[in-house]
C-alpha cells in the first residue's frame, strides 16, 4: 500500500469554508470579517445572480485591495436595487454612470487618481451585459485600447432584466426573451447572433481576461484577486443566473451557474497577455438539456413538443466549446 | 451638515429597507438521524464521533464513541456493521468504513491508556449482572458510571463470554479483550468468576440487590438426530470453540465436515483449517443467498480453502461416511428429493443454532419465557420488577453488537427504575436521506482499506487476519464521512446568501445558540439558495405561517 497524502476532505475545495482549512485557504466570503460590500436590504429579486456575484466580487478585490478601492456603476439591475435614494447598500466608494459611458467614468477615475498622486487607490468597473456587450461597447472597447488602469467585470445574465427581459447581444441562441418571441419555426433568440466577449477582450491584447461563475466561488475570488495584482487594463466576466429572467427557481441559481460550466455552454477560463493560461476543467459532465430545461426561457424546446434539432445544436455549441477550450481533460478516464 | 448641491438627503442605508417581508418560505436549521446512527444497533452516535476523528481529535471522538458503547477496538473486530450497509457513501462510491475507524480509536485508546471517566458519586444502589460477555460487560459499565455499585457474575473461569469462547482469535486477539475488560473494571466492578447462579430471584433476594441485569447469552449448541454408528464423532461447534479458546483443542482428524450456514458455522470451518484440516466441508441445506452467515465470512471462508455442499442435508454418519441428500427449495421450504451421495469424514461439527440455558429463571415469578427467550418489554424489563434481559437471551437478532445496544438500553432503564422514574426514550429525528444531499460539494476519494493476512498464514496461526489502518488513512476514511444531515461547518450557507442574510456565529454565540450560524430573518427573502447548496441537507425550507 503506498501512502496517501491527507487531503481536505470532507469538502475539498469546492463549498465556502472548512473547519478542517487554514484560514487563509479559506475563501474570503467564509471570513465572518468581510467586507458585505453589497449590504443586506438591497432590493434584488429573490435568488438574484447578481447580487451574489457583486459581493463575491467586490469582497475579494476589498481583501486584495486593503479596501483603497472604487467601484463604478453601470445603470442596470445592480444600481437600481442597490440604490433607491437616498438607501444605498454599497459599503465600498461607489459612483453611478449612465448606463453606456462606464468605462469612460472608470477611466476617468483613474486618470484623476493618478494626477492626484492616488494611485494606491484602485478602480473597478461594473456593469450587467447590455451595459458592457451593447451600450457601453465603444467606451469599453477605448478603454481596453488605452490599457486604463481598471479592472471591469461584467456580470451576465443574459439580458436587459431591469427593463423587462429584452434580448441582449449576450443573450443565447434559442432563448425566449420579450423581444425574441418563442413563436415561428425558429423561435427564440436566433442562432449565429451575439456577442462573445471575453474573446473581444483578448483580442485587444490586455493583460488580464478572465471568465468565472458564481458557482465556483474560489475560482471566482482568485481570478479577482489576481487582477487586482496587476496593471492596466482587466476584463473579468461572470455568469449571474436570473430567476426572473430566466424562469427559473429562486433556489437554482447557483445549481444553473454550475451546469452551465458543467455542461461547456459558459466555459471559464483565464488568459494573461493575450494567451489562455488555464481552463476550469468539467468535472462531472451533462448534457445541455440538463441545464436547459429548468428554465422557462428555453421551456418551448420541450413543449409542446420536443424540438430534437434545436438542442443538438445548442449541444454543438457546448461541444465546440470544450474543444476549444480543451474542457475536458484527456486523460479523465474513469480508473 | 449642509448638503452638497442638489442632495437633499443624507445618504442612508439599506438596512432601513426589511425585505425579510417579502419572504413566503423560510429556511431553518435542521439536525437529522444520519442512516449510520439509524442502523447502530448499539445506538452509536457515529457521525459525532467522526466529526472529532476528521479534526485529529482521537481523544474526543473516543469519548464520543464510549459514551454508547465500551467495547470500540472490539466492536472495531467483530461487528457486522450495519452503519456501513445504510451509509449514503455507498450511492456515490462506496460507504465510508466506519468500522475500520471505530478500530482504530479503540487501538489507540488502548495504546494511550485512555481511562473511562469515574462516577461523578455513588448512588449506593446495587445491581446483580449475570453473564459477562458483550452485554453484560456494557451494562456493568453504564451502570458504573451512573454510580451504581455491580456484581458481575459468570459461571467461566474468564469474562468476556461469547467473545472470549466463541470468537476464535484470529478474528478477535484476546490482549484486545483483555485490555477492554479491564479498562471496565477498573471503574470498580465486583467480579465473581466460575459461579453457577441456579435460581436468579432467590440471589436477588440473598444478595439483597435492588435491580439484575440478565445477560448470559445462548451457549447451548441445538442438536439433531442423525443415525450415527459408536465410532462416529459428533461434537457442536460451540464446544468445538470453546475448547480451541481454552487452549485444549480436540483431535478431530483431516476431513471434517461443518453442519448448518451461520456464523459459527464459519467460525466452526475456518477454526478447523486452522488445526489442520485438509477439508473442512460446509454443508448448508439451503443456498448462500439465505445463508443467515454474514457474506464477509464466507468469503473468507471460501478463501482460506474451506469447501461448502450447498442445498444438502445430512441423513446419516457411519464408519467414516456422511450420507448427504440432496435437497431444493420451494419458497423457503426444504423439499428432500431422495438423492443420495456419500462424503468420507472423519468428524461431524453440528452449527445448527443456539440455545439459552434458561433454568436460573423457572422460579423467578414474572419471567415469561417464549420460544426459549426471555420475554422483554420496551425497557428491557421482565415481567418481574426490577429483573432485566438482553442479549441474546431476548428475541431478536444475535449479535454483539445488539447485546451491547441492550445493555446500554437497559442500563438506562435500569437507572430510571433505581430513582424511580419512568424512563422517556428521547424524539427520534426524521431521517438524513441521500436525496437531501447536494453531493457535488464532496470530493472524490477512495475507500481505504485494511490489510489482510496472507492466505498461507491464515491456514497454519490463529494471527489476526484483518489488519489494522494506520494514523493516516484512518484520518482519511474519517474525512470520506458526508455528515449526513448535521451541519459541519462548511460556511455554504453564510457563503451563498446573495441577501447577505446569515451570520457566522462568534464561538460564545454559537455555543449559546448551538448553531454556527444564524439567519437574520428581517432580510432573508426565502430564496432557498442556502438550502439548495447546504451539502448535508441540515436546512429545510417552509413556509410562513401568515
Amino acid at each position: 500500500m503506498t501512502p496517501t497524502p491527507i487531503r481536505f476532505y470532507q469538502v475539498g475545495s469546492f463549498a465556502v469554508g472548512n473547519r478542517l482549512l487554514e484560514e487563509e485557504l479559506r475563501t474570503v466570503q467564509s471570513d465572518p470579517r468581510r467586507a458585505n460590500s453589497l449590504d443586506r436590504g438591497h432590493r434584488a429579486c429573490q435568488g438574484c445572480g447578481e447580487a451574489l456575484g457583486a459581493r463575491y466580487a467586490l469582497d475579494a478585490a476589498v481583501r486584495a485591495t486593503g479596501g483603497d478601492l472604487v467601484a463604478i456603476n453601470a445603470t442596470g439591475c445592480l444600481e437600481v436595487f442597490s440604490t433607491p435614494f437616498p438607501e444605498s447598500s454599497w459599503r465600498v466608494p461607489w459612483l453611478h454612470s449612465l448606463f453606456g459611458n462606464t468605462p469612460a467614468v472608470a477611466s476617468g477615475v483613474a486618470a484623476a487618481l493618478r494626477v492626484k498622486g492616488r494611485s494606491n487607490v484602485r478602480v473597478v468597473a461594473q456593469a450587467g451585459d447590455g451595459g458592457t456587450v451593447d451600450i457601453g461597447f465603444g467606451a469599453l472597447s477605448g478603454m481596453f485600447e488605452r490599457n486604463d488602469d481598471v479592472l471591469f467585470i461584467c456580470y451576465d445574465n443574459e439580458a436587459y432584466m431591469n427593463t423587462g427581459v429584452q434580448r441582449s447581444g449576450a443573450t443565447p441562441p434559442a432563448a425566449r426573451t420579450a423581444t425574441t418571441e418563442a413563436v415561428g419555426p425558429e423561435p427564440g433568440n436566433p442562432f449565429g447572433q451575439g456577442k462573445d466577449l471575453p474573446r473581444i477582450a483578448l483580442a485587444h491584447g490586455i493583460g488580464y481576461v478572465a471568465t468565472a461563475t458564481v458557482a465556483d466561488l474560489h475560482d471566482l475570488e482568485a481570478k479577482v484577486i489576481k487582477a487586482m495584482a496587476r496593471h492596466g487594463a482587466r476584463y473579468l466576466h461572470v455568469l449571474v443566473p436570473c430567476p426572473l429572467g430566466w424562469g427559473s427557481q429562486s433556489r437554482d441559481t447557483i445549481r444553473l451557474a454550475r451546469l452551465a460550466a458543467e455542461s461547456g455552454l459558459f466555459p471559464v477560463f483565464e488568459a494573461e497577455d493575450g494567451i489562455v493560461t488555464s481552463v476550469r476543467k468539467i468535472r462531472h459532465k451533462v448534457p445541455v438539456e440538463d441545464y436547459l430545461v429548468l428554465q422557462r426561457r428555453f421551456a418551448h424546446l420541450f413543449k409542446p413538443e420536443r424540438r430534437d434539432e434545436v438542442i443538438a445544436h445548442l449541444q454543438a455549441l457546448a461541444d465546440e466549446n470544450i474543444t476549444r477550450y480543451g474542457l475536458v481533460a484527456p486523460e479523465e478516464v474513469e480508473v | 451638515m449642509q448638503p452638497p448641491y442638489a442632495i437633499t438627503l443624507d445618504v442612508g442605508s439599506s438596512r432601513a429597507n426589511k425585505t425579510g417581508a417579502w419572504r413566503v418560505e423560510r429556511p431553518v436549521y435542521v439536525d437529522r438521524l444520519p442512516p449510520c446512527n439509524d442502523a447502530c444497533p448499539a445506538g452509536e452516535n457515529i457521525q459525532r464521533w467522526l466529526y472529532h476523528a476528521e479534526a485529529g481529535d482521537y481523544e474526543a471522538a473516543w469519548r464520543q464513541l464510549v459514551d454508547d458503547n465500551p467495547l470500540p477496538a472490539i466492536m472495531g473486530r467483530i461487528c457486522y456493521h450495519p452503519c456501513e450497509s445504510a451509509c449514503n457513501r455507498a450511492e456515490l462510491d462506496e460507504a465510508v468504513g466506519i468500522n475500520a475507524v471505530e478500530r482504530f480509536l479503540g487501538d489507540h485508546a488502548i495504546a494511550r491508556g485512555w481511562r473511562f471517566d469515574p462516577p461523578p458519586a455513588e448512588t449506593g444502589r446495587r445491581v446483580l449482572v449475570v453473564g459477562s460477555g458483550p452485554s453484560g460487560l456494557s451494562a456493568a459499565y453504564h451502570l458504573r458510571r451512573r454510580g451504581h455499585a455491580v456484581t458481575l457474575v459468570d459461571q467461566a473461569e474468564e469474562l468476556g463470554g461469547m467473545m472470549r469462547y466463541g470468537i476464535p482469535a484470529y478474528r478477535l486477539p484476546r490482549d484486545v479483550l483483555d485490555d477492554e475488560i479491564e479498562r471496565i473494571l477498573a471503574l470498580g466492578v465486583e467480579v465473581v468468576t466460575g459461579r453457577r447462579i441456579d435460581d436468579l430471584a432467590a440471589e436477588k433476594e440473598a444478595g439483597a440487590y435492588d435491580a439484575v441485569y440478565l445477560a448470559v447469552g445462548a451457549q447451548i449448541g441445538r442438536r439433531t438426530e442423525i443415525p450415527a454408528g459408536d465410532s462416529a464423532r459428533i461434537l457442536d461447534a460451540l464446544s468445538l470453540l470453546h475448547q480451541v479458546a481454552a487452549g485444549d483443542p480436540p483431535l478431530l482428524g483431516r476431513r471434517v465436515a461443518v453442519y448448518g450456514g451461520g456464523n459459527t458455522a464459519m467460525d466452526a470451518a475456518r477454526t478447523l483449517r486452522r488445526l489442520g484440516a485438509t477439508d473442512a466441508v460446509v454443508v448448508y441445506r439451503r443456498t448462500p443467498k439465505e445463508m443467515p452467515a454474514h457474506a464477509d465470512e464466507l468469503a473468507d471462508a471460501l478463501h482460506e480453502g474451506v469447501q461448502a455442499r450447498w442445498l444438502t442435508t445430512v441423513k446419516s454418519f457411519e464408519g467414516g461416511r456422511l450420507v448427504l441428500e440432496k435437497v431444493r427449495l420451494e419458497g423457503r421450504d426444504v423439499v428432500p428429493t431422495g438423492e443420495f451421495e456419500e462424503l468420507p469424514a472423519d468428524a461431524l461439527v453440528l452449527a445448527l443454532g443456539q440455545d439459552s440455558d434458561l433454568s436460573l429463571v423457572e422460579k423467578a415469578a414474572g419471567v415469561a419465557v417464549e420460544h426459549g427467550a426471555v420475554s422483554v418489554d420496551d425497557a428491557m424489563e421482565t415481567g418481574a420488577m426490577g429483573i432485566f434481559a438482553g442479549g441474546d437471551v431476548v428475541p431478536g437478532e444475535r449479535t454483539a453488537t445488539v447485546a451491547v445496544g441492550h445493555a446500554k438500553h437497559a442500563a438506562r432503564a435500569i437507572d430510571a427504575f433505581l430513582r424511580g422514574e419512568t424512563l422517556a426514550p428521547p424524539p427520534r429525528h426524521p431521517l438524513a436521506t441521500f436525496d437531501r444531499l447536494n453531493t457535488w460539494y464532496y470530493t472524490d476519494a477512495d475507500r481505504q482499506r485494511r490489510p489482510e493476512l496472507e492466505t498461507a498464514r491464515r491456514r497454519s496461526t490463529f494471527d489476526e487476519v484483518v489488519g489494522p489502518l494506520r494514523e493516516d488513512n484512518a484520518l482519511f476514511e474519517a474525512r470520506r464521512c458526508l455528515s449526513c444531515g448535521n451541519c459541519f461547518e462548511c460556511d455554504n450557507c453564510y457563503g451563498v446568501c446573495p441577501d447577505n442574510a446569515v451570520d457566522k456565529l462568534d464561538l460564545a454565540a454559537s455555543a449559546a445558540a448551538g448553531r454556527h450560524y444564524a439567519f437574520d430573518y428581517d432580510y432573508c427573502k426565502g430564496c432557498g439558495i442556502c438550502v439548495a447548496e447546504c451539502p448535508c441537507g441540515a436546512i429545510d425550507l417552509v413556509p410562513e405561517v401568515i
